[in-house]
């Protein structure tokens, strides 16, 4: 692995540089290679196996003060002249220290020894684990880390079946307000200091720290201050236990419910790829998906919470057409003929389109197709910018920009103004609108009324719905599958985490159906279908599929435009 | 007989009109060492002191000498600091307080050729907060040194350029810790920091190299400039050199403080020549010998020493000599040469709940089982010894240190299970009868 390119990480001590050289460790026995200076939780994982810790975290500076990745290390036994003495088989023999040492503070050198599963080292991790336990308020029932909290696992690997404390436990703040997004349950805390270090290094935001002394140490923010800054909601994932809580996801969900889908973000343009937590028809939290080129570890907090719409009471769930001014629910098969026979009655120069920069590539691809065929003239998508951040977010909030340029759907919105034109003229007599607000893009609601024909293809009520003769009910994105490219010109995949609610289809679906119903069959069935047309027609995609993209995407080489 | 003193560091200490004043200090010889070292080449001085085998009198009893060796000034473009360790706070240690408080100048001295010797330009004298008057004398003696350029810019001419801040505690044990204590002085809370990788010699004071010293160290640093490294060597025994400021506190009819040869003294003489014996006539039942840190002895246990010609011979406690290897070789160490005495009417579970309960309001609880275990141990003696005790207690107990000792980013973590381990090693019996 190389060297992260994103420089969000001040630490990264799981990835070594190319050039590292190997040194020769004894780990549980066995001689094996692995690259000088890694330290021994990294050893652990190389070889597949797994030394437990709490404070430990791979991004993060190094603290050292859980203990629960103690083993017992060894150095090679030297002779008088200084030179290794070598057992039967010629190699090193160990001398054995006597104090185990912490595995995330120790990099290997030549000829160290490592034992994780001595009696040494399991007694070490026994007693921590105890010690861990005993002021702990054993709350898992009713806790939201349970399913997915480090006590808990190592409590049932590593723990012992009984209580020897038979003493009080420390009381301490039960749920403390960190911040906008966070409370903080202190008894639950471990005081593993990756919430104050993560706050400290990663955001420079040194607002999280630790009052009170010994076992009355209690987490919390300094005096005056909050925790409220957009990345805050990764302390919650980098929470070891269930002290960190998101007021967003607690209590609403036990997390063994929840199906994991990879996906990304499309919060903005960099599409910091992402785990979706769905049952059944709900999305219940998105949490960061590790990906050194994209995002790391860490998503920000805007685009984790920006899933409630998707659950919206006022999603359409069936097409409507409208009759006598009204619009009323219809089936599928009705809204599309009636929309295709009706689109078909306009001259390309009389249509005009708006697309989106939060559609997928594919769906971006059968508009561009549509758009063609029907040799529509003036179209584009709305631009959307915001605030960037030197972190993670992109100025372009839109997913996709780079997809919908590619594509040729998008002219940067210079488009919007002839449309507008081509309106109040009398020119332009039909609209197509497609996951956007038309009155976003300029339009009015007095102008939409001049239109003869709109199709809106969207979520959730808006201006240009009302104004619409038909509308199609579209998906979410943890609703759909199909890719984007980010402002980095990556190309990633979205995964379907869960149906759309009711009748509503996945948008490129909607758009195959329209072009058929428009301009006839088309042989496209599938979304591999789909982009497998789409990489044959677009040089920058050419050779990859969907399944080639995998679940951390892959970089394009784009051409500035 | 009594064994006679023999006051070095103490030579004033208590003497009739004595006073902190720095022309008092002068009158006596003062500064008359640092006017020899500043003269001399800083490496000879770091060699004088490895030669006279001086060993750290903070509790651990490092080799000075080798502390110092780790820094090479010539190896480093970052700053050197020396940081004086007067943060003394060991229960049953009272010997560096009268220094601070008595001879101030002595220490300062100590210092600024200590300094010197490591092309030191800025120290820092760390004081535990509980020392409000100490710090006082402290400020107001490097005023005094510094108006007779002793310190500041061109200390006497030489060239050489060397301030002194005195920094407070704010009242914590872990303080002492010598990194806790660098962490404290950055401003942070005095978390011990893990080493690897943060060694004060490497990565110390703003991750600058740095010598942490205790007082008394730092004083006898002027002793050897003095009498020479190879004089001060003869002083005590081979590898146990110098003087030993001790302080004996509990049941002797004498507690105080004294001032001998390492090793010159036993502990018999000690508590019955020195210090008067035992108040009320009562009978020795143990001794802590150099800290509450350290383990506790049985007063009529048999200790295994090496004789004169290097053969095992079993000795009693009285026939102890106090030095550090000896200490060392009967289990548990000369510490910070506070000598706690317990006679015959002592509980031994009430002494350990006193102690443990110091150690739990102390731990600063970075690390899981210091943290957890110290407030546990506390919690266990406290119930054993307040009518609750059950059978299985004193193995829990001993469990509960087991998991401690040796698992800590620092040494509270044996500091607070030594005693505990200690205690119920050579008093089973009193923990066992607590449970009926």
């Amino acid at each position: 692995m190389s060297m992260s390119k994103t420089s969000i990480n001040p630490f990264n001590h799981d990835v070594m540089p190319d050039n590292t050289p190997l040194v020769n460790v004894n780990y549980n026995g066995k001689w094996i290679q692995v690259p000088k200076g890694l330290n021994v939780v990294e050893v652990t994982q190389s070889q597949g196996e797994f030394l437990p810790h709490y404070c430990y975290h791979e991004k993060l500076s190094i603290s050292g003060n859980c203990r629960m990745c103690l083993f017992e290390m060894g150095m090679p036994k030297m002779d008088a002249s200084r030179q290794p003495v070598l057992d039967a088989n010629g190699k090193p023999e160990i001398a054995w220290m006597p104090r185990p040492q912490i595995g995330c503070a120790t990099n290997v050198t030549e000829g160290m020894g490592i034992r994780t599963n001595s009696p040494l080292a399991v007694d070490c991790r026994k007693g921590v684990m105890e010690f861990l336990l005993i002021n702990h308020p054993l709350d898992c029932p009713i806790c939201d880390q349970a399913g997915e909290c480090k006590l808990q696992e190592y409590a049932s690997e590593y723990g012992s079946g009984e209580s020897r404390f038979v003493e009080d436990k420390i009381k301490k703040p039960k749920h403390f307000d960190l911040g906008k997004n966070i409370v903080i349950d202190d008894e639950r805390c471990i005081l593993c200091t990756r919430c104050i270090r993560f706050a400290r290094e990663v955001l420079d935001d040194d607002v999280l720290g630790i009052v009170n002394r010994g076992g009355n140490n209690t987490v919390t923010c300094h005096p005056g201050k909050h925790f409220d800054n957009e990345y805050s909601l990764n302390t919650v994932d980098l929470c070891p236990v269930g002290a960190l809580t998101s007021k967003d996801f607690r209590f609403k969900m036990r997390v063994w419910f929840l199906k994991e889908t990879k996906s990304i973000c499309t919060s903005c343009g960099t599409g910091c790829n992402v785990t979706i937590g769905s049952r059944e028809q709900t999305v219940y939290r998105l949490t960061p998906r590790h990906n050194e080129e994209v995002n790391s570890q860490w998503m920000c907090d805007t685009g984790r919470l920006n899933i409630h719409y998707l659950s919206g009471e006022d999603r359409f769930t069936r097409p409507l057409s409208r009759v006598k001014g009204e619009l009323y629910e219809t089936s599928w098969e009705d809204v599309l003929r009636q929309a295709g026979s009706r689109l078909k009655t306009f001259s390309g120069k009389q249509i005009s389109l708006l697309a989106s920069g939060r559609m997928t590539n594919e769906e971006l691809f059968l508009t561009k197709t549509l758009i063609d065929e029907l040799q529509v003239s003036l179209y584009d998508i709305l631009p959307r910018q915001g605030q960037g951040d030197k972190f993670l977010r992109s100025a372009d909030l839109n997913p996709n920009s780079i997809g919908a340029s590619l594509l040729g759907v998008s002219n940067d919105g210079k488009n919007l103004q002839a449309i507008k034109s081509g309106i109040q003229s009398g020119d332009i007599r039909a609209l197509l609108v497609l996951q956007e607000d038309a009155t976003e893009a300029g339009l009015s609601v007095e102008e939409l009324s001049k239109l003869e024909l709109i199709i809106y293809v969207g979520l959730a009520p808006n201006a240009t719905a009302k104004a619409a003769h038909f509308v199609l009910p579209s998906a979410g994105f943890t609703e759909k599958h199909g890719s984007m490219i980010n402002v980095k010109g990556r190309v990633q995949r979205l995964n379907q985490a869960h149906l759309p609610p009711g009748r509503a289809m996945d948008d490129w679906e909607i758009l195959r159906d329209l072009r058929s119903a428009t301009t006839g069959g088309n042989g496209i069935h599938t979304i591999e279908d789909l982009f497998r047309s789409m990489s044959a027609k677009v040089p920058a995609l050419a050779g990859l599929t969907l399944n080639k993209i995998g679940d951390h995407g892959v970089q394009l080489s784009l051409t500035a435009k | 007989m009594a064994v006679a003193e023999r006051r070095i560091l103490f030579k004033h200490i208590d003497e009739p009109g004595y006073t902190v004043d720095i022309d008092c200090y002068l009158k006596h010889g003062g500064y008359e060492d640092l006017k020899k070292a500043i003269k001399l080449e800083p490496q000879f001085i770091k060699d004088e002191v490895k030669k006279s085998q001086l060993r750290g009198r903070g509790g651990a009893g490092f080799s000075c000498g080798v502390k110092w060796g780790f820094i090479d000034a010539k190896k480093t473009t970052k700053p050197i600091y020396l940081i004086c360790n007067a943060d003394e706070s060991e229960p049953g240690t009272f010997k560096d307080r009268q220094i601070i408080h008595k001879d101030p100048h002595q220490l300062i001295e100590g210092m600024i050729i200590s300094c010197f010797a490591n092309s030191v330009h800025l120290a820092y004298l760390y004081i535990r907060g509980e020392f409000p008057e100490g710090a006082r004398i402290l400020e107001k003696a490097i005023a005094e040194a510094k108006a007779k350029n002793f310190l500041g810019k061109n200390i006497l001419g030489a060239g050489y350029d060397l301030e002194i801040y005195v920094h407070r505690g704010a009242g914590a044990y872990i303080c002492g810790e010598e990194t806790g204590l660098i962490e404290s002085i950055e401003g942070k809370r005095p978390y011990p920091r893990i080493k690897p990788p943060y060694f004060p010699a490497v990565l110390g004071l703003y991750m600058c190299p740095t010598i942490v010293n205790n007082v008394e160290t730092l004083c006898n640093v002027k002793h050897i400039v003095n009498m020479g490294g190879e004089a001060y060597a003869r002083i005590g025994k081979p590898n146990n050199t110098g003087t030993r400021l001790i302080g004996v506190s509990g049941d002797v009819k004498k507690p105080g403080y004294y001032e001998f040869e390492c090793g010159a003294i036993t502990l018999g003489e000690l508590i019955y020549d020195v210090c008067g014996g035992i108040r009320n006539d009562n009978k020795l039942k143990a001794v802590i010998p150099g800290g509450s840190s350290s383990k506790v002895m049985r007063a009529d246990g048999r200790y295994k020493v090496k004789g004169a010609n290097s053969e095992m011979t079993e000795i009693g406690l009285n026939d102890i000599p106090m030095d550090f290897d000896t200490f060392a070789a009967v289990g548990t160490m000369s510490g910070s040469g506070g000598v706690i005495v317990m006679d015959e009417t002592r509980d031994m579970v009430d002494c350990i709940e006193n102690l443990s309960e110091f150690y739990a309001h102390e731990s600063c609880g970075q690390c899981t089982p210091c943290r957890e275990g110290a407030q546990w141990m506390k919690k266990i003696i406290h119930r054993m010894n307040h009518g609750h005790a059950r059978k299985e207690d004193t193995d829990l107990l001993k469990n509960v240190a087991d998991n401690i000792a040796g698992r800590t980013i620092c040494a509270f973590g044996e500091a607070c299970s030594w005693p505990v381990q200690s205690f119920i090693a050579a008093f089973r019996n009193e923990f066992e009868a607590k449970a009926k």
